[in-house]
C-alpha cells in the first residue's frame, strides 16, 4: 500500500482525472451494449391478422392453418411445449386424450366428441383443468382464447381444432368455414367482375356449400346431404333450391340456406352446380361409402334422420357470419 | 447568505407547524382523500360524458416527427426521465435518514453530508420536470388517441398528480434552503419533518405515476372494450402496481446510492488535502452502502413482481421469461454480477482503511473466486441451445425452446451464492473495526459460520437434486428455498452481529486510505444500474407485446414489435450516455456554487 500522502500530491499524473472516469464509464457502457448486441438478435412480430380465401380452402390447408396459428399467432408452444408448464400437446395425441377426458369422473364439462372438448378447453379452459396443472373448479391458467390479448375468431379456432384432431392422423370434424358474405364484402370493395370457377367442385366450396351440406368430402349435417342429390330432385328443382331456397324447405331443416346465390352465381357455374349435382345420385354411393362409411348415406331419403345429428344449427351460422363482419 | 434566508422563528414556526400537520394528513390519507376527490369530481363529470370504450388503432392514430421513430423518441426521452426522477425521488430518501442519524449521533458530518447529497439533487430536480413536461408533450403529440384514452381512464387523477408536483417543489425548496436556518435544537425537528414530508409525497408521487405503467400491464378497473367500469382506486388498484411500487421504491435507493457515490469518489479522486480526501472517501463509502443495501433485497422484490406477472397472466409471465426476452437475462445477469463484483470488490479494498481488516484477509481470496465463479456460470447461455435461426424455424416470436433458462437450477445455485458472498464481504467490512467483547464472542463466532455453511451446502443441493432430477414444480418451489436460505443468512447475520457489537471496543479507521483503483468501483456502480433499469423498462414494455394497454388497446403502429435485443442494447447505451452527460452537468452546476473566484489579494478557500 502506497503511503497516503503521496498519493495525494502526486496528482497521478497522465490524463485529467475526468477523462480516466469517463473514460473508464463509456468503456463499460460499451462492453454492456457489445455483448446485448452479440446475443442472437430476434424480433417479436406482433401476429399479422391472416387473410384466408375461405372460398379456396380446402380442409388440409385449414389443418395446415391450425398448425400455424398454434405455433404463432395462437401462442399456444408458448406454454404447450415440453416443459411441463401445461399438457404437452404437441407430442400427445389429441383425439385420443380429448376422449380420455371426457370419460373422466372429474369432467363436468359439456362437450361430446373431440371438436366441442377442444373448442371448450379454448373457450372455457376452467371448465376442465387437467391433473397436475391446477385443481377443479379454479381458474385454469390458459387463457381463453378467443379474448384478448390473442383473440382468435371463429375460423382460426375451427382451424386449430382441425390441426388437433388432424395433427395425429385422426379425421378433422369441424366444418370449413363459409365465406357468403366474404364474398360479397370482396367482390363490392373491388370493382372488377369475379373470375368464374372452373368446375363444379369449386363453385361448391367457393359459395360454402360444403360448410353446410354434405357434399364433395364435407361431412356438414346442417343442410341435406347432396350426394345423392340427384336421386332425389330432378334439375329443376334443384335449381330451383339453390335459386329460390325458401320456396320449398326441405323436410326436417330450418329454413337457413342463403337466398341470396342467385346473386352471387353466374349462370354458367350455377349451371355445372345444378348439373353436377344433378349427378349425384344413389347408385354414385360407391363414392361417398369410401369417403365417410358411418354417415349413414344409405337412409338418404330420410332426411329427418339428420336432424339430431345437428346441434343448433342457428349459432354456427351466427358465428360464421360474425366473424366474416370483421 | 445566512440573514438572507433566516426565518422568523415564530411566524415561521407556525407555517412549518402546519405543513408538517398537512403532511401526516396528507401521507396517512393520501390514498382514501384522493379516491375520494376524484370519485366525487368522476361522478359529477359521467353526469355529462359518456364513457367510451377503447379506441382501435389505425395510422391516423399515430404521429411522427419527421422520419424518427415515434416509439424510439419517447423510449429516449422515457427512460432519461426515469432516471433523473429516480434520483430525485431517493436522494431525499436517505438524506432524511443520515440526516436523522446525525441528529443521533450528534455527528456533524452526518449533517455536512446530507446536505451535500442534498444540494447534488437540485439541479437534478427541475431537469427531471423538464424531461416530464417534454415526455408529455411528446406523448400527447405522437401518440394523440392513445392519449386521450388514458386521460379519460385517469380522468382528475392526472390533475393529482399536477398538484402533488406542486408540492413536490415547495417542500423541496423549503427542505433545501432552511438546511441552516433550522440545525439544532428542536428547529432541527422541524427541518426533519420536513424531510419527512418530502418523501411522503414524493413517493406518493411515484406510486401516483406508477399506477399509469402497471394499467398498461396489466389494467384493472375497465372492462374488456376498455370502458371505465370502476372508480380511481380500481384501476390504480391493479394487480401489478404495488409489487412495482415496491420495486420502483427499492431500485430508485440503490440507483440514486450508486449516483452520488460516484459524485464522492470522483470528487474524492481530484481532492487536494487530506480532510477532502478523508471526507469524500467517508461519503462515498456511505453512498455505496446505501446502494448495495438497497441493492440486495431488490431480486426478492423481483420474485413479487414476477410472481403478480405470472399470476395475473401465465401468458405474460413466459413472454418475459421464457420467451424471446430470455436473452436478456444473461445481460441482466452480466449487469448483476458486475454491480456485485464492483461492490465486493470496494469493499474489499476499502479494508485498507483499517488494521483490525487484516484478520479477515485471507478469506478473501474465498469469496473472490465463489464469486468470479458462480459469475460465470450464471453468464453462461449453458441451457440456451437456440440461434436466431432455430427460433425463427420454430415459429418466430413464439417458441418452446428456450425454457429451460426459465428453470435454470445452475444459475440460481450462483445467484444465491453471490448473494451470500456479497453479504459475507460486507459483513466482515463492518467487522474490521470492531473488537468484539461479549462474552459468548466464540459461540457467536461458531453459530454464524455454522449458518453459513448450512446455507450453502443447502442453496447447492436444492439446486443440483431439485434442478435436475424432478419436474418443474419442485424446480421452482426449490428456487424459492434457496432465496430463503439466503435471506436467513443475511437477517441472522444483521442479527448476530447487532447483538455481539453491544460494548464492542471500536478500532480506528482511517478514511482516504484506500486505492485509487478502489474508487474505481464508486463508477461502476451506476453505470451498472443505470444501463440495468433501462434493461428492467425494455422487458417491462415489451411483455405487453402487440399492445399499448395490454389485453384492451391493440397497438397498431409500425412499432408495434418487440424489437430484438441488439436494438435495444443501443437504446439504452443512447439514454444512459445522455444521462451521464446530464449528471456532469448536474455536478458540474453543484460544484459552481462552491467555487468562488479568490478576491484579488487572498488565496481562494475551497
Ligand atoms: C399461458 C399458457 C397457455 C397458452 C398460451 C395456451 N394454453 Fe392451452 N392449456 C394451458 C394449461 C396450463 C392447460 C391445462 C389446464 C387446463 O386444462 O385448463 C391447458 C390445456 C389445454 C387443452 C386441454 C389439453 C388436455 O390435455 O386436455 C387444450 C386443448 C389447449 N390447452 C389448447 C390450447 C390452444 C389451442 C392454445 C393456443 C391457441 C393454447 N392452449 C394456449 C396453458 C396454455
Ligand atoms: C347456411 C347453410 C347453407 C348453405 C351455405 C347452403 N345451403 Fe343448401 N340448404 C341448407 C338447408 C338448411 C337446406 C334445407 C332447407 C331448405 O330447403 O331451404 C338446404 C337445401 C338445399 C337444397 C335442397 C335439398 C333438398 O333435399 O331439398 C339444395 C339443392 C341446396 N341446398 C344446394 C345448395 C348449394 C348448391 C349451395 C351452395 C351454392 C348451398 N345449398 C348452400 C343450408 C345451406
Amino acid at each position: 500500500m502506497e503511503t497516503m500522502q503521496d498519493e495525494i500530491i502526486k496528482e497521478s499524473g497522465g490524463l485529467p482525472i475526468i477523462v480516466k472516469v469517463l473514460s473508464f464509464m463509456l468503456f463499460m457502457i460499451l462492453v454492456f451494449t457489445g455483448i446485448a448486441n452479440l446475443l442472437p438478435q430476434v424480433e417479436g412480430q406482433a401476429p399479422k391478422d391472416i387473410k384466408v380465401d375461405l372460398g379456396a380452402l380446402t380442409m388440409e390447408s385449414y389443418i395446415a392453418m391450425g398448425e400455424s396459428i398454434f405455433k404463432g399467432k395462437g401462442t399456444c408452444t408458448l406454454c404447450h411445449n415440453n416443459m411441463g408448464r401445461a399438457p404437452d400437446i404437441p407430442v400427445m395425441d389429441m383425439e385420443a386424450t380429448a376422449l380420455e377426458r371426457l370419460k373422466d369422473p372429474q369432467y363436468k364439462g359439456t362437450a361430446k366428441d373431440s371438436e366441442s372438448y377442444f373448442r371448450e378447453s379454448m373457450i372455457e379452459p376452467s371448465k376442465f383443468i387437467v391433473a397436475g396443472f391446477g385443481k377443479q373448479g379454479e381458474t385454469s391458467t390458459m387463457p381463453i382464447i378467443d379474448k384478448a390479448p390473442i383473440e382468435l375468431t371463429e375460423v382460426e379456432m375451427g382451424a386449430v381444432i382441425a390441426y388437433l384432431q388432424a395433427k395425429d392422423g385422426g379425421q378433422p370434424t369441424v366444418e370449413l368455414p363459409t365465406d357468403a358474405p366474404a364474398v360479397a364484402e370482396k367482390s363490392a370493395a373491388s370493382a372488377e367482375p369475379p373470375k368464374p370457377a372452373e368446375t363444379a367442385e369449386a363453385v361448391l366450396t367457393k359459395n360454402g356449400c360444403t360448410a353446410c351440406h354434405a357434399v364433395l368430402d364435407s361431412p356438414a349435417t346442417i343442410g341435406p346431404e347432396l350426394k345423392t342429390i340427384g336421386s332425389r330432385l330432378s334439375k329443376e328443382e334443384i335449381r330451383e333450391s339453390i335459386i329460390n331456397p325458401s320456396a320449398v324447405i326441405a323436410e326436417g331443416f330450418p329454413p337457413i340456406m342463403p337466398p341470396d346465390f342467385a346473386n352471387k352465381m353466374i349462370v354458367k357455374e350455377l349451371e355445372m352446380v345444378v348439373d353436377f349435382l344433378y349427378q349425384s345420385k344413389a347408385v354414385d354411393s360407391k363414392n361417398s361409402e369410401t369417403k365417410e362409411p358411418e354417415k349413414e348415406v344409405s337412409n338418404e331419403n330420410d332426411t329427418p334422420k339428420h336432424t339430431e345429428t345437428v346441434p343448433e344449427p342457428e349459432t354456427d351460422t351466427e358465428s360464421n357470419t360474425e366473424q366474416k363482419g370483421e | 447568505m445566512f440573514t438572507y434566508i433566516k426565518l422568523r422563528s415564530p411566524l415561521m414556526s407556525v407555517f412549518l407547524l402546519l405543513v408538517v400537520f398537512s403532511s401526516l394528513t396528507l401521507t396517512t390519507e393520501l390514498a382514501w382523500s384522493a379516491d375520494t376527490i376524484i370519485e366525487t369530481a368522476e361522478q359529477a363529470a359521467d353526469a355529462t360524458i359518456e364513457k367510451k370504450a377503447a379506441p382501435r388503432m389505425g395510422p391516423s392514430d399515430y404521429r411522427q416527427i419527421g422520419s424518427v421513430s415515434s416509439r424510439a423518441f419517447v423510449w429516449v426521452v422515457a427512460q432519461l426521465h426515469l432516471f433523473l426522477a429516480a434520483f430525485v425521488l431517493a436522494v431525499p430518501l436517505f438524506v432524511t435518514v443520515i440526516e436523522w442519524i446525525g441528529v443521533k449521533t450528534g455527528d456533524q458530518r452526518y449533517d455536512d453530508m446530507a446536505h451535500e447529497f442534498m444540494k447534488v439533487s437540485m439541479t437534478a430536480y427541475s431537469l427531471t420536470a423538464l424531461f416530464g413536461g417534454t415526455l408529455a408533450f411528446s406523448l400527447f403529440l405522437l401518440y394523440p388517441t392513445f392519449m386521450a384514452y388514458m386521460m379519460e381512464v385517469f380522468g382528475n387523477q392526472v390533475m393529482v398528480y399536477a398538484l402533488l408536483f406542486f408540492l413536490e417543489s415547495g417542500v423541496l425548496y423549503i427542505y433545501y434552503y432552511s438546511w441552516y436556518a433550522l440545525r439544532y435544537g428542536n428547529k432541527k425537528y422541524v427541518h426533519l419533518s420536513l424531510g419527512v414530508l418530502l418523501n411522503g409525497v414524493g413517493t406518493t408521487l411515484l406510486f401516483v405515476a406508477n399506477a399509469w405503467a402497471t394499467f398498461m400491464m396489466a389494467p384493472s378497473g375497465v372492462d374488456e372494450a376498455g370502458v371505465v367500469t370502476g372508480g380511481i382506486w380500481d384501476i390504480m388498484r391493479g394487480p401489478l402496481w404495488n409489487p412495482l411500487n415496491l420495486h420502483r421504491f427499492v431500485a430508485n435507493i440503490a440507483f440514486g446510492g450508486a449516483v452520488v457515490g460516484a459524485y464522492a469518489g470522483y470528487k474524492m479522486l481530484s481532492a487536494r488535502t487530506m480532510a477532502q480526501r478523508a471526507h469524500y472517501d467517508w461519503m462515498g463509502y456511505t453512498s455505496n452502502f446505501i446502494a448495495v443495501l438497497a441493492f440486495l433485497p431488490l431480486p426478492f422484490a423481483g420474485y413479487w413482481l414476477m410472481a403478480e406477472i405470472y399470476a395475473y397472466s401465465q401468458q405474460m409471465g413466459i413472454t418475459a421469461m421464457g420467451g424471446i426476452l430470455a436473452w436478456l437475462f444473461i445481460v441482466q445477469a452480466v449487469l448483476i454480477g458486475t454491480i456485485l463484483l464492483a461492490a465486493n470488490y470496494y469493499l474489499w479494498n476499502g479494508m485498507s482503511r483499517c488494521e483490525g481488516s487484516k484478520r479477515y484477509t485471507w478469506l478473501i481470496k474465498y469469496i473472490a473466486v465463489t464469486l468470479v465463479g458462480s459469475f460465470l456460470i450464471w453468464v453462461t447461455p449453458h441451457t440456451l441451445i437456440l440461434s436466431a435461426k432455430e427460433i425463427a424455424d420454430l415459429g418466430g416470436s413464439h417458441h418452446p425452446l428456450l425454457g429451460p433458462f426459465g428453470i435454470m437450477p445452475a444459475k440460481n445455485i450462483a445467484v444465491n451464492l453471490m448473494l451470500i458472498g456479497t453479504f459475507l464481504s460486507f459483513q466482515l467490512y463492518r467487522r474490521s473495526d470492531k473488537e468484539i467483547t461479549v462474552a459468548w464472542a466464540g459461540f457467536g463466532n461458531a453459530l454464524m459460520a455454522a449458518i453459513y455453511l448450512v446455507a450453502i451446502a443447502n442453496v447447492i443441493f436444492l439446486g443440483v437434486y431439485y434442478g435436475y432430477y424432478t419436474n418443474t414444480v419442485y424446480k421452482v418451489g426449490s428456487s424459492v428455498a434457496q432465496v430463503m436460505s439466503t435471506l436467513i443468512v443475511i437477517i441472522a447475520g444483521v442479527t448476530i452481529d447487532t447483538m455481539m457489537f453491544k460494548g464492542a471496543k471500536n478500532l480506528p479507521v482511517t478514511w482516504g486510505k484506500i486505492s485509487n483503483r478502489g474508487v474505481y468501483a464508486l463508477f461502476a456502480l451506476p453505470i451498472a444500474f443505470t444501463w440495468l433499469m433501462a434493461l428492467m423498462g425494455y422487458v417491462r414494455s415489451s411483455v405487453r407485446t402487440h399492445w399499448h394497454v395490454y389485453t384492451v388497446i391493440k397497438d397498431n403502429s409500425t412499432d408495434n414489435f418487440i424489437p430484438n435485443i441488439g436494438y435495444a442494447a443501443n437504446m439504452m447505451t443512447v439514454a444512459t450516455v445522455a444521462f451521464l452527460i446530464l449528471i456532469l452537468f448536474i455536478f458540474w452546476v453543484a460544484s459552481l456554487s462552491e467555487t468562488r473566484q479568490a478576491v484579488p489579494v487572498q488565496k481562494s478557500e475551497q
